[in-house]
């Protein structure tokens, strides 16, 4: 089956080829026009950004290598401390790379979890499908990437039980999620089998509102807030690292805490 | 038997080294930690300026703060290890005397601040460093908990949770600052400090060389 995060058809590269000339005049073009303005004093310099630029690789290898620390790091059978219910913040805090108000909330009767890559039964599953899985729940503290934390309660199937029971090559190295607001994510297989990381379906026992997900989302109690995925509409499990939303921008992928 | 002439320096060529790496590797902390400082700031309506930050914005900030912290901390460990196998640590900073502290300081209050003899550190200068090593100690701790609350939980439960120990390393982020104000006024102040942190300074009398 044919993985749900390709593009079905790719451009063919000889483009590419027929329109070489036009591509290099429209760069001589941009260097001229470069060449008239203040901005291009910093061109002029030259080493300045190239500079820049390999300060930039620098510093992501060394991300990339502090990835595989953090795995090191990572303790896959140490629990995360959980609180009383009474602790539980309501509503959660909202966070995304967008303001509350432009949420497009998924319509339940439409939605359904695609399933890709190293997986047996790929079969979509449906809310009611996924209400039949035993229920986690779990008190735990959401920590941002920007410092701020709350005290949240989640519930829904342990995401290790679900790639179980859909028969997920648990040795590979990936679980990538694609969720309604473009928000591509991924983590690594030892957070995907962790106890407290779920597809949670419910906060405080009520299922999850609008902002927060609605219908399933993605809820670990390891992870930094940014690599919890929400209103997940497909996963797929992978040897070939799927990168993410953030990471893009230079987050941490591993995002362990 | 060594004699006066050739000694071991003040300032060993290996400690000069560590010296001024620590001081690359504090600024990048520094500055990288006022960038995702600015994120979540913790005294309200305090931010730190556009200038004053290593990164535009948060991710590059953190990513600054996580190469630094390599430095940081292998610097750091290799100083430790280096002043208590030379014993300089013991010999320079220990021991400080309370009398002389109140001295040193009353003297300091009367704008008698003088260092004829760069081989012997006064009461306050003894305190100021090693409450700056603390402060280094406690930085690399407290940040390994606030990168990894949950591995670190019981850590940071003892230490009062997990913006508590946000706090805590903003006060040894303070605390650091802080002593480089006084130091960097003081090396300026007394340039031959800075001179011999530069070319080694003068050579140690053979006395203290056996402790």
């Amino acid at each position: 089956m044919k993985s749900p995060f390709r593009p079905a058809k790719l451009p063919d590269p000889a483009i590419l080829d027929d329109h070489r000339l036009l591509i290099r005049l429209l760069e001589r073009r941009r260097l001229i026009r470069g060449g008239l303005s203040l901005g291009a004093l910093t061109m002029l310099t030259g080493c300045d950004v190239n500079s820049q630029d390999s300060v930039q690789k620098g510093l992501r290898s060394i991300s990339a290598w502090n990835d595989r620390v953090q795995a090191a790091l990572f303790d896959p059978t140490h629990l995360a401390p959980t609180y009383p219910a009474s602790m539980i913040l309501k509503p959660p805090k909202f966070n995304a790379y967008y303001d509350i108000t432009d949420v497009k909330p998924v319509h339940a009767y439409d939605w359904k979890l695609e399933l890709g890559g190293l997986i047996a039964d790929k079969r979509p599953w449906t809310i009611e499908r996924l209400a039949t899985l035993p229920e986690t729940e779990m008190v735990i503290r959401h920590v941002c990437v920007e410092g701020w934390d709350y005290i949240g309660g989640w519930s829904g199937p342990t995401l290790r039980s679900f790639l179980e029971r859909v028969g997920a090559d648990l040795r590979a190295k990936y679980v990538a999620f694609k969720t309604a607001d473009d928000y591509p994510s991924s983590i690594d297989m030892a957070t995907a089998l962790h106890p407290q990381t779920l597809l949670a379906t419910k906060y405080a026992g009520e299922p999850l509102a609008d902002p927060f997900g609605f219908p399933l989302r993605l809820r670990m109690a390891t992870k930094l807030g940014y690599k919890n995925a929400k209103w997940i509409t497909a996963i797929e499990v992978t040897n070939t690292y799927p990168g993410g939303y953030w990471e893009n921008f230079g987050e941490s992928w591993f995002a362990g805490i | 038997m060594e004699t006066n002439s050739v000694g071991r320096r003040l300032h060993p060529l290996a400690l000069r080294i560590m010296h001024w790496t620590n001081a690359v590797a504090m600024l990048i902390m520094i500055l990288s930690g006022w960038g995702i400082y600015d994120d979540f700031v913790i005294i309200r309506g305090f931010h730190f300026a556009p200038y004053m930050r290593l990164g535009d914005w948060a991710a590059p900030s953190l990513q600054w703060h996580f190469s630094g912290m390599w430095l940081l901390a292998l610097n750091g460990l290799a100083y430790l290890l280096y002043g208590v196998v030379t014993g300089r640590l013991r010999e320079r900073l220990l021991p400080i005397r309370i009398p002389e502290l109140f001295q040193t300081v009353r003297d300091a209050l009367h704008f008698k601040v003088e260092h004829h003899d760069l081989t012997v550190y006064n009461a306050v200068q003894k305190l100021l460093y090693i409450v700056v090593v603390l402060a280094g100690i406690s930085q690399v701790l407290t940040g390994l908990f606030i990168w990894k609350p949950i591995q670190f939980s019981s850590a940071v439960a003892l230490l009062g949770g997990f913006q508590a120990v946000r706090i805590e390393h903003f006060v040894g982020m303070s605390v650091i600052v802080g002593f480089l104000v006084v130091h960097i006024a003081l090396s300026l102040l007394v340039p031959k400090t800075l001179w011999a942190m530069l070319s080694g300074g003068p050579r140690l009398p053979s006395r203290r060389l056996r402790t």
